[in-house]
């Protein structure tokens, strides 16, 4: 069995995305505080709601420094999931610009998918196209449905960091992944058989 | 490309024996309850069926003064791995938080979203907007001029359901969920023009909801009302007909839904 250890600030509802993971085959170990994340081999970062509050959450909860240290000097596999990933990024613009992890360059910016007929929020099943070879998308088919419920997404600067898309109006970025560090826009844990998956993908992924 | 969604409804009453049981229901016009079953159960027979989401609705919470139930969510999390909308009696910032903190996706509010419009704009600042879902219950007169219902079809209030649509828009709903009181459980399909007039001046997700029979009323909702999702309780609890079914019924007229799954 895996042990994952997942970071809770007490802002998110994780109810689902632990009873996911453990359905996918996870030891889980829920991290209150920073120090319960010394000993992790594997991390998951969730994020529901206001990017303000889950950021703030992470920062006035002191996870910062640890989580910099387990990713960039320990390089332990991490996924984040929704605004858990968008946490990754240099900055986001919901409700007023804050800033973010850094982990990736690129900006947290509102959809405007340009085709007036597509709504805001996205909400709903979208096809999801991998890059060639994405650990997360082994013994999927090809494109496959995935859940979105999101206002905001992620806008790379760099292209190879982003590991699937999906298409609405523009190309919203549905996954990210550099070196030990994967993160989902889409929510594994609601996506029924595929969604149990990917998480069991991200079980097994040896970066 | 995003797909239309088919949305099974759960409709719940407190078990008579005054529990926090819950009993899954029907319903003629919002009146004559038929009890069904066991919610939990009947939602995991969608999942496997793989319906896109599912919403459950607890009846009798607003009309009589009750607290939601946050036990069914917590119940229904555990095995379900699949969006999940709950509403009936939410009426605090506290109860949403209660129902997401035992599962819940997204939180539909309908008799506190008119009593207290603010709740709709402190729910999307606190918990974002994605998950504060605007259930607007409706009804025509005699002169066909429509009017929203509240307290589970009890009350009749001045508002016009699009007014009020684009009202609770602008206050920062994520969603809206529309549902025809007239047509509800009578399966003569689904009130398109009131959803479509909806739909089109809104630039949120719409649900359309109340009076699914056959198969052709889903694809209607979606082709003449221009819904997002369309939702149904009595069509998949009495009909021999599944989430599965229903799809390929609505694939076959070119609507984007999802197949493989």
């Amino acid at each position: 069995m895996t042990t994952v250890h997942l970071v809770d600030t007490g802002v998110n509802n994780l109810l689902s995305i632990c009873n996911a993971l453990e359905m996918a085959g996870a030891n889980l170990e829920i991290c209150r505080s920073p120090e319960e994340l010394a000993g992790a081999e594997r991390l998951v970062l969730p994020g529901v709601g206001a990017y303000r509050d889950c950021i703030g959450g992470l920062i006035n909860g002191d996870f910062v420094p640890i989580l910099n240290e387990l990713v960039f000097q320990k390089k332990l596999p991490i996924l984040g999931i929704c605004v858990g990933m968008q946490m990754m990024a240099r900055r986001s613009y919901e409700g007023g610009e804050y800033e973010g992890l850094g982990w990736f360059e690129g900006d947290v910016v509102k959809i405007q998918p340009g085709d007036s007929s597509l709504r805001v929020p996205q909400i709903g099943w979208n096809t999801t196209t991998f890059r060639t070879g994405e650990p997360l998308a082994i013994g999927l088919p090809a494109d496959p449905d995935l859940y979105y419920v999101h206002s905001y997404y992620l806008k790379c600067d760099n292209p190879d960091d982003i590991a699937a898309t999906c298409d609405y109006g523009i190309a919203v970025t549905s996954s990210v992944r550099k070196g030990n560090i994967v993160a989902t826009q889409f929510h594994p844990e609601k996506s029924q058989d595929f969604g149990l998956r990917i998480l069991e993908n991200f079980l097994r992924w040896k970066p | 490309m995003l797909k239309r969604r088919l949305i099974p409804k759960l409709q719940m009453k407190q078990s008579r024996f005054g529990t926090e049981q819950m009993v899954l229901v029907t319903t003629v016009q919002f009146d004559k309850v038929i009890e069904v079953g066991d919610p939990v159960s009947q939602a995991k027979i969608y999942q496997a069926q793989a319906a896109d989401e599912l919403v459950f609705l607890d009846l009798d919470a607003t009309p009589n003064s009750r607290k939601p139930m946050a036990q069914i969510m917590r119940k229904a999390a555990e095995e379900i791995f699949m969006p999940m909308t709950i509403g009936g009696g939410v009426k605090t910032l506290a109860d949403f938080r209660l129902m997401l903190e035992n599962g819940a996706d997204k939180v539909a509010i309908n008799t506190a979203a008119i009593e207290t419009p603010t709740l709709i704009t402190e729910a999307s600042e606190r918990f974002g907007a994605q998950c504060v879902v605007v259930s607007i219950d409706f009804k025509q007169d005699e002169t066909g001029k429509y009017a929203v219902w509240t307290r589970c079809g009890k009350e009749q209030t001045n508002l016009d359901p699009l007014e009020w649509a684009q009202q609770a828009e602008a206050l920062g709903a994520g969603e809206l969920m529309l549902t025809s009181i007239d047509r509800d459980g009578t399966r003569k399909g689904l009130d398109v023009e009131m959803t479509r007039r909806v739909a089109e001046n809104v630039s949120i997700p719409v649900i359309a909801a109340g009076g699914c029979g056959v198969a052709a009323d889903f694809i209607n909702g979606f082709i003449e009302g221009k819904a997002d999702a369309v939702s149904a309780g009595t069509y998949f609890c009495f009909q021999d007909q599944n989430p599965m079914q229903t799809r390929a019924h609505i694939a076959n007229a070119g609507i984007p839904i999802r197949l493989h799954t």
